[in-house]
């Protein structure tokens, strides 16, 4: 490592913000994309990896992504639940790569819901 | 791809000793097969806390906290959590006498009642990469020491904060530092900043636990230490059996040294300062001051009479200021977040004179007869009764709760009246313990307090290193008399002997090991008195723990003869036929007790 001065430690510090966010499980918006195997085989997967790309490309620290069972709704997947911190969780349905990535520009980073994805406000939270 | 979610492995000495590292070997492993690996990282982290558990890990974002995690778990916990998203119950902590698996970390009673200063990144970070202490404002208050801050002000910030120092002593640590700096600049000559990592004491593990988890906080308060009291050169004076401490210390000062954090020019700025590993042979009495210095000097590990302090004349005559591992790790958060965020936890108003309280948080290594037994942070001034009963979850087996000791073998056995005492330096003297570095030790009904004293004792007979005679001869005299009461050969006058013996001790000795070591003989005396007269006057051991004081029985009524006694037994003192009572014979039993855990009848009796 080269020698740091005092504006390399906070650059180290930005740059690790976001793992950082994920290992202490505090973030300011959590993406819940359910991998039951009904979601897998809808392509829950292929809608995670554009997320995960996506927030990388844009360097959110405070976003996180997560995982979980199936939602119970079968036919309406790939589903993620989307919550901002301190509002309700919003379940998004029938989802592809580029409506999530919609529901990531327009939701989390805009504030205003998805309503042609969104299924249903506050019926669950994910915890 | 960044990572979606850590799983972080305990890596501390408890938890690799049960095969962590396997473990999360295993799990890589699985993560590969399912396709994970971009995904989802695995840690090693530093002592987690919940030792009882171990293995233990965390999954984050998640927050969901396992524990006694086998091989055969992990392509479990990895397809159901890690690739299904639903976490695995049967892995998770479930409380005794609970019905159900408490899941996340956050609500688990054990973690729950802590304060996390010291320990603050455990857990969280991989304690070999500095880039992880760094992203946890580790260095930034370096910074802000070099740049925004002059030594006063620095001296001045750990004053106000009433720091007391974690070794056991409970010096405040703002007058250690400025008594060093005035030593050093009156006589022209640059001090010497050295970290006590010996701790000897038995069931402690507090500074291996900081050292494992966190090394860059130790570091870090100690160039902040330097940099007060003016000193270009540091020392970590750590015991050989500690290879995990060692090692991890080892890799981060080279990394801090790379970093540019270590050596000359730190940061860019004009300061200089390096520090030097050495390594102790395992002496316990070289936690002492001026032992521990003869002993980074090479010579022989012996303590000197402390009429002229180390702070003055340490380490090859220059002036020396000692603190210990949890005091230095202490030091980047009060410079951080300031004098008055430190001193609003724990006792006492400390910001004009820290003698008059404790503040801040102390760490605890809690074992013994404790459901919960690991490492623990609390705020100062929590009572006993919390760290025993709700952090520590009790006293397993349905026994009762007797006696708690804390400060290590020089420290005292505090009975149940004390449980709700608040637990500072202050308090914890006046009990007739004290904080001592901070191994506490649970201790139920069936431990005989003179017992306990008598191990304490010989612990110390066997570490005395012999410079002083009332040291080595009063510690020998003790045990003898102790060991003599634990056989049943006590007479009436051999507690007037302890007690006069302690107090020549206490008066004579030459260095703390000596004057503090009477304390478990003092402290078992003044509060399980009861216990000494029943050895001494009735030849009898209350808690049935004196082999020469009991024997065992079989109950006539009660056996059914069903063999299991005669199966264990290893000297055949047991005999009889299937379903007939079966006989004991006194003259081959060795009071091993196995046949009392074998009946299941409670057909063995010890009297």
């Amino acid at each position: 490592m080269a020698r740091l001065t005092i504006d390399d430690l906070k650059q180290i510090r930005e740059r690790a913000a976001p793992m950082l966010a994920v290992r202490t499980g505090t973030a300011r918006a959590k993406i819940t994309i359910h991998m039951g195997a009904c979601g897998i085989a809808a392509g829950a997967r292929d809608v995670m990896t554009a997320l995960m790309n996506e927030i990388e490309r844009l360097g959110l620290a405070d976003v996180i992504v997560t995982i979980s069972d199936c939602a119970g709704s079968c036919q309406r997947e790939p589903m993620a639940t989307v919550e901002i911190r301190h509002g309700a969780p919003v379940k998004y349905v029938n989802l592809t790569p580029e409506k999530i990535l919609k529901v990531l520009r327009q939701h989390v980073l805009g504030g205003a819901i998805v309503v042609d994805s969104a299924l249903a406000a506050s019926c669950e939270i994910t915890g | 791809m960044a990572f979606r979610s850590h799983v972080l492995v305990c890596a501390g000495t408890g938890c690799v000793s049960c095969g962590s590292l396997k473990i999360g070997t295993a799990i890589e492993r699985e993560l590969d097969k399912h396709g994970l690996r971009n995904e989802i990282q695995v840690v090693n982290t530093g002592c987690q806390g919940f030792c009882a558990e171990g293995p233990v890990l965390i999954v984050q974002p998640d927050g969901v906290f396992y524990c006694g995690i086998q091989d055969k778990d992990v392509p479990v916990l990895v397809e159901e959590h890690l690739l299904k998203g639903r976490p695995v119950q049967k892995l998770m902590y479930t409380p005794p006498a609970a019905a159900a698996p408490i899941p996340m970390l956050a609500e688990i009673p054990f973690f729950a009642k802590q304060k996390l200063i010291v320990l603050r990144n455990r857990g969280l970070i991989d304690p070999e990469r500095i880039e992880d202490y760094i992203a946890r404002d580790g260095y930034s208050a370096l910074a802000k020491a070099l740049t925004e801050m002059t030594a006063d002000q620095i001296m001045q910030e750990i004053k106000l904060s009433g720091l007391r120092g974690r070794g056991g002593g409970g010096f405040p640590t703002g007058i250690k530092w400025a008594t060093c700096r005035q030593a050093a600049l009156h006589r022209g000559v640059e001090p010497i900043v050295v970290c006590n990592a010996d701790e000897g004491d038995p069931g402690a593990f507090m500074d291996r636990s900081i050292i494992e988890s966190d090394p860059h906080a130790v570091i870090e308060g100690m160039i902040i230490g330097a940099r007060a009291i003016g000193s270009s050169r540091g020392f970590v004076y750590i015991r050989h059996e500690y290879p995990i401490a060692r090692e991890r210390l080892q890799k981060a000062l080279d990394q801090a040294r790379d970093a540019g954090l270590l050596g000359t020019g730190i940061l860019g700025t004009s300061f200089n300062f390096d520090i030097e590993v050495v390594q102790g042979a395992g002496a316990f009495v070289c936690g002492e001051s001026t032992a521990l210095m003869a002993s980074l000097e090479g010579r022989v590990g012996e303590p000197r009479a402390k009429y002229i302090h180390t702070v003055e004349f340490g380490y090859k005559n220059l002036p020396t200021n000692l603190n210990n591992v949890e005091t230095w790790a202490n030091v980047p958060l009060i410079i951080n977040r300031g004098a008055a965020w430190f001193s609003s936890m724990g006792t006492g108003e400390v910001a004009d004179n820290p003698w008059n309280g404790s503040s801040g948080t102390k760490v605890f290594s809690l074992v013994g007869k404790v459901n919960n037994t690991g490492l623990i942070e609390v705020p100062m001034g929590i009572s006993l009764r919390e760290i025993i009963f709700d952090i520590g979850g009790g006293i397993p087996n349905k026994r009762t709760f007797k006696a708690v000791q804390t400060g290590g073998p020089s420290g005292g056995c505090l009975p149940e009246a004390l449980l709700d005492m608040p637990v500072d330096f202050d308090n914890l003297t006046a009990a007739g313990s004290m904080m001592g570095s901070g191994g506490m030790i649970v201790m139920d009904d069936q431990t005989c307090m003179v017992d306990v004293a008598r191990y304490f004792i010989a612990f110390l007979t066997e570490e005395s290193c012999g410079k002083c005679t009332p040291c080595r001869e009063g510690l020998r005299c003790s045990l003898d008399v102790l060991t003599r009461i634990t056989e049943g050969k006590g007479e009436a006058s051999d507690i007037g002997l302890l007690e006069e013996m302690g107090g020549v001790m206490q008066d004579a000795c030459l260095c703390a090991l000596g004057t503090s070591a009477p304390n478990p003989v003092i402290s078992t005396l003044r509060y399980f008195r009861d216990e000494y007269d029943a050895h001494i006057r009735d030849h009898r051991c209350p808690a049935g723990t004196c082999k020469a004081l009991i024997h065992y029985e079989i109950d006539q009524a009660k056996c059914d003869g069903c063999h299991a006694c005669v199966t264990i037994c290893s000297t055949g003192a047991i005999t009889g036929q299937v379903k007939y009572p079966h006989l004991l014979k006194q003259d081959l039993c060795i009071k091993c007790g196995a046949c009392i855990e074998a009946c299941k009848r409670d057909a063995v009796l010890r009297v």
